[in-house]
């Protein structure tokens, strides 16, 4: 079920594609392939590449530096970006607070800021969870009081991921502990060096150290950081997550991962055929393929909707669940096709420049800690259980 | 690439809409059961007059040359209301075989009449031990002095009864062949029967029974791939309206109902049971609706492929909505007066037809892509 494009997408698909395999840095494509970690430099570098050919902000609106591309091409372009092995754009500025900042923040914010996050300048990262605030995060409680023409903000945010590489981190801090715990949350912008920050890697299951708790201990922040009116926090927070929903789904990234998967296998032996003719398995693969074409054609059709100017509803709660079960499903998968080869566990394999001989074959080496560390899909970005509950609440009205 | 519908056809998906709706509901239904042919004349000859039954045969033949997605539309709407009908087996099956393999004589015959409503067809390709392999023919094609004759028995023809003529798949010199036949012809014996979801079929008997060939000799199993593939498309729509129906009465009984102290659509396990039917028909109705168009593509393999993820997709999503609507009804699911079992029934009926999920997920499998 190829998608018959138009010419004109068509040959924008193609530009695309000329470019990334043209630009794309052989270092970088090398360790996304091989499932190693990316250092800030890595995304950095690639960014500014894209920056330069005016294709880092898909989403932008044109006034503020976006390519003015369609729904569809934005698609294309993600679509592009995963079968080429890509690093992720980095979504935390580009797409999370910048919108914010767009839609909220006065003109000075979106001077300063917009061009810096357009230009990857700065990093960003996003202090939303705290200890004792995940699924009910109306109630936290790291607070901002006013002072002079700041404010005092003492408290911890947690599972930051990459904030050891962040420059700003925006936060949802309490002004007001009067009414609904809605009601009392503020939106800031806080630069990450001031003094009274310190963040501190959380070591994950996968051996990884990329989400940080980050402490808050008497930092004096400028009231004028605050984005729009102090106390409208949650609703400048629930505007994000009605933006570029699409892409949670990851649809590209998860047909990369399916063609992969294939290959492994190929080449892997089950008795005296290879495991792609394994009937179990292939079974397995099948129905995870036939899911990824549903959960694609579900894209594809908010797309549409999307051109036609309707914004997506709360039914794109849809994507984040199906998007990260069916992540899950692949990593499962691939865990299950390398055997007894996922056993193997060196750290240093994990770290481009490692060039000792693999152990077992070559793309075994990542599986199992990816496997580990993306169970977090399911719990990130509101737990998808929390996300049926929005779906029961918004969408079947209950 | 849009698959979405556009305005004619949102206009024509309305107009199912209504006339299902005024025409068709669980009593009348029941009555329809308790009738000869399980299905109104008269609702045949309304399908007609407002174009349906032309719908998908093209305009050189006497129809309105409408496309998949637009059989897809119509379908769905049936599903609405579970409204029983030959349309599947008379106009999707029967015509298409005809369309994809007829003489310009046969076609002649036999579209126009089918599109005006006066002649009904059905088609028998199953048999007793096939289960879902088209390939797996037994009955014997015999060229005899004056034409052909075929003998054998055919499995559950849904129609059949009510056919004016039947289409068979027989095996001749040449291989698998598609023969023509007249239902009250001599050496034809039916054994008629309800089916549990409230449609008719046949075990149908033949003993030497006269025929035309349909198409070339020993050519018919594109044909008949192709055809049961758009078949399997328009079924899996009519279950997508099923779906939808079936999560609307429960959406609206878990509001209503009180437990506890309060309606039981408060419950977050209920809630979740609800959203996961909900997730199941919107991914099927996406997939189905990609599939249609790409069955409409110039690539037989890509629009076999498609028919194939779309019936495995609907089995999965049809048996979970089927089976949690019946258990968040509680005991009222289970009874015969609610809607609810009979519309359970008739997805389940669905995962049978044209080959169930297993079926489909080896071929789907076997079909290579990339």
């Amino acid at each position: 079920m190829e998608l018959s494009l138009s010419s004109n997408d068509a040959a924008f698909r193609q530009e695309v594609r000329d470019f990334i395999r043209a630009e794309l840095p052989a270092d970088i494509k090398s360790k996304v392939e091989r499932g190693q970690r990316l250092v800030k430099e890595d995304y950095v570098r690639w960014q500014k590449m894209l920056y330069e050919k005016g294709w880092i902000a898909p989403g932008w609106p044109l006034e503020h530096g976006g390519p003015g591309w369609t729904p569809l091409q934005r698609h294309l372009f993600e679509e592009e970006l995963a079968a080429a092995s890509a690093p992720r754009i980095v979504p935390f500025g580009l797409s999370m607070v910048a919108p914010v900042i767009m839609a909220f923040g006065d003109a000075a914010q979106k001077a300063y800021y917009l061009p810096r996050i357009l230009s990857s300048e700065d990093w960003w990262c996003q202090g939303y969870s705290e200890p004792g605030s995940g699924a009910d995060l109306a109630s936290l409680a790291t607070k901002a009081v006013p002072d002079g023409k700041d404010y005092i903000v003492t408290g911890q945010k947690t599972w930051t991921t990459l904030a050891q590489y962040a420059d700003m981190i925006f936060c949802l801090v309490r002004t007001s502990t009067e009414g609904k715990p809605q009601e009392g949350i503020s939106f800031l912008l806080i630069d990450i060096h001031l003094p009274g920050i310190e963040v501190r890697p959380i070591r994950t299951m996968d051996g990884g150290a990329e989400i940080n708790d980050v402490f808050f201990d008497n930092v004096r922040v400028p009231q004028a950081n605050r984005i729009g009116e102090e106390n409208k926090g949650w609703t400048y927070a629930k505007f994000l997550l009605g933006y570029e929903r699409t892409g949670i789904a990851a649809i590209g990234r998860s047909k990369q991962e399916l063609r992969q998967l294939k290959a492994i296998a190929r080449a892997e032996s089950a008795g005296d055929h290879s495991l792609a003719e394994d009937g179990a398995f292939v079974a397995k693969l099948a129905d995870l393929e036939i899911d990824i074409l549903a959960l694609e054609s579900l894209v594809l059709r908010i797309v549409a909707d999307e051109t036609a100017g309707r914004t997506p509803g709360p039914e794109a709660s849809i994507l984040k669940i199906r998007g990260t079960e069916i992540q899950q499903r692949l990593s499962e998968l691939a865990l299950e096709a390398i055997g007894y080869y996922a056993n193997p566990y060196i750290a240093e394999a994990r770290e481009a420049g490692w060039n000792e001989a693999s152990i077992g074959p070559e793309y075994a080496a990542n599986i199992a800690p990816h496997y580990f560390n993306w169970r977090k899909a399911s719990i990130y970005g509101g737990t998808n259980e929390i996300q049926k509950n929005i779906i029961a609440k918004m969408v079947l009205g209950l | 690439m849009d698959f979405s519908l556009n305005d004619e056809q949102k206009l024509f998906q309305e107009s199912v809409e209504n006339f299902v709706a005024k025409e068709f509901d669980l009593n009348k239904r029941r009555a329809l059961f308790e009738s000869e042919e399980g299905f109104s004349r008269e609702h045949w000859a309304r399908f007609a007059e407002l174009g349906w039954l032309g719908l998908a045969i093209a305009e050189e033949n006497g129809g309105l040359g409408g496309s998949a997605l637009d059989l897809v539309v119509l379908m769905e709407g049936l599903g609405r209301e579970l409204a029983p009908s030959p349309y599947l087996a008379s106009v999707v099956l029967g015509g298409g075989l005809v369309e994809r393999a007829g003489s310009n004589e046969q076609k002649a015959a036999i579209l126009p009449a089918l599109a005006a409503g006066e002649m009904l067809l059905a088609f028998a390709y199953a048999e007793p031990s096939s289960r879902y392999d088209l390939t797996r023919v037994g009955i014997r094609a015999e060229e005899k002095n004056d034409g052909w004759a075929l003998s054998g028995q055919k499995s559950v023809v849904f129609y059949a009864q009510s056919a004016d003529k039947l289409i068979v798949s027989a095996v001749a010199a040449e291989g698998i062949s598609l023969f023509l036949l007249d239902r009250g012809a001599a050496g034809l014996n039916l054994r008629s029967y309800p089916t549990i979801d409230g449609l008719r079929a046949a075990e149908v008997m033949l003993n030497g029974v006269s025929a035309q060939p349909l198409g070339a000799l020993g050519e018919a199993l594109p044909v008949i791939e192709s055809a049961i593939d758009r078949a399997t498309i328009a079924v899996s729509a009519e279950a997508l309206g099923i779906m939808q129906t079936l999560i609307e009465m429960t959406r609206a009984y878990v509001a209503e109902r009180k437990q506890f102290g309060t309606v039981i659509g408060k419950f977050q396990v209920l809630q979740h049971a609800l959203v996961d039917m909900y997730m199941a028909h919107e991914l099927s109705k996406s997939l189905t609706y990609r599939a249609a168009a790409a069955l409409a593509g110039a690539d037989p393999g890509a629009g076999a492929r498609a028919a194939s993820a779309a019936k495995v997709q609907i089995g999965k999503a049809g048996k979970l909505i089927g089976q949690q609507a019946v258990q968040l009804h509680g005991g009222m699911g289970m009874t015969d007066e609610f809607a609810i079992g009979h519309y359970f029934k008739r997805l389940a009926m669905i995962e049978t037809l044209f080959g169930d999920t297993d079926h489909h997920r080896r071929r789907f499998a076997s079909l290579v892509s990339e």
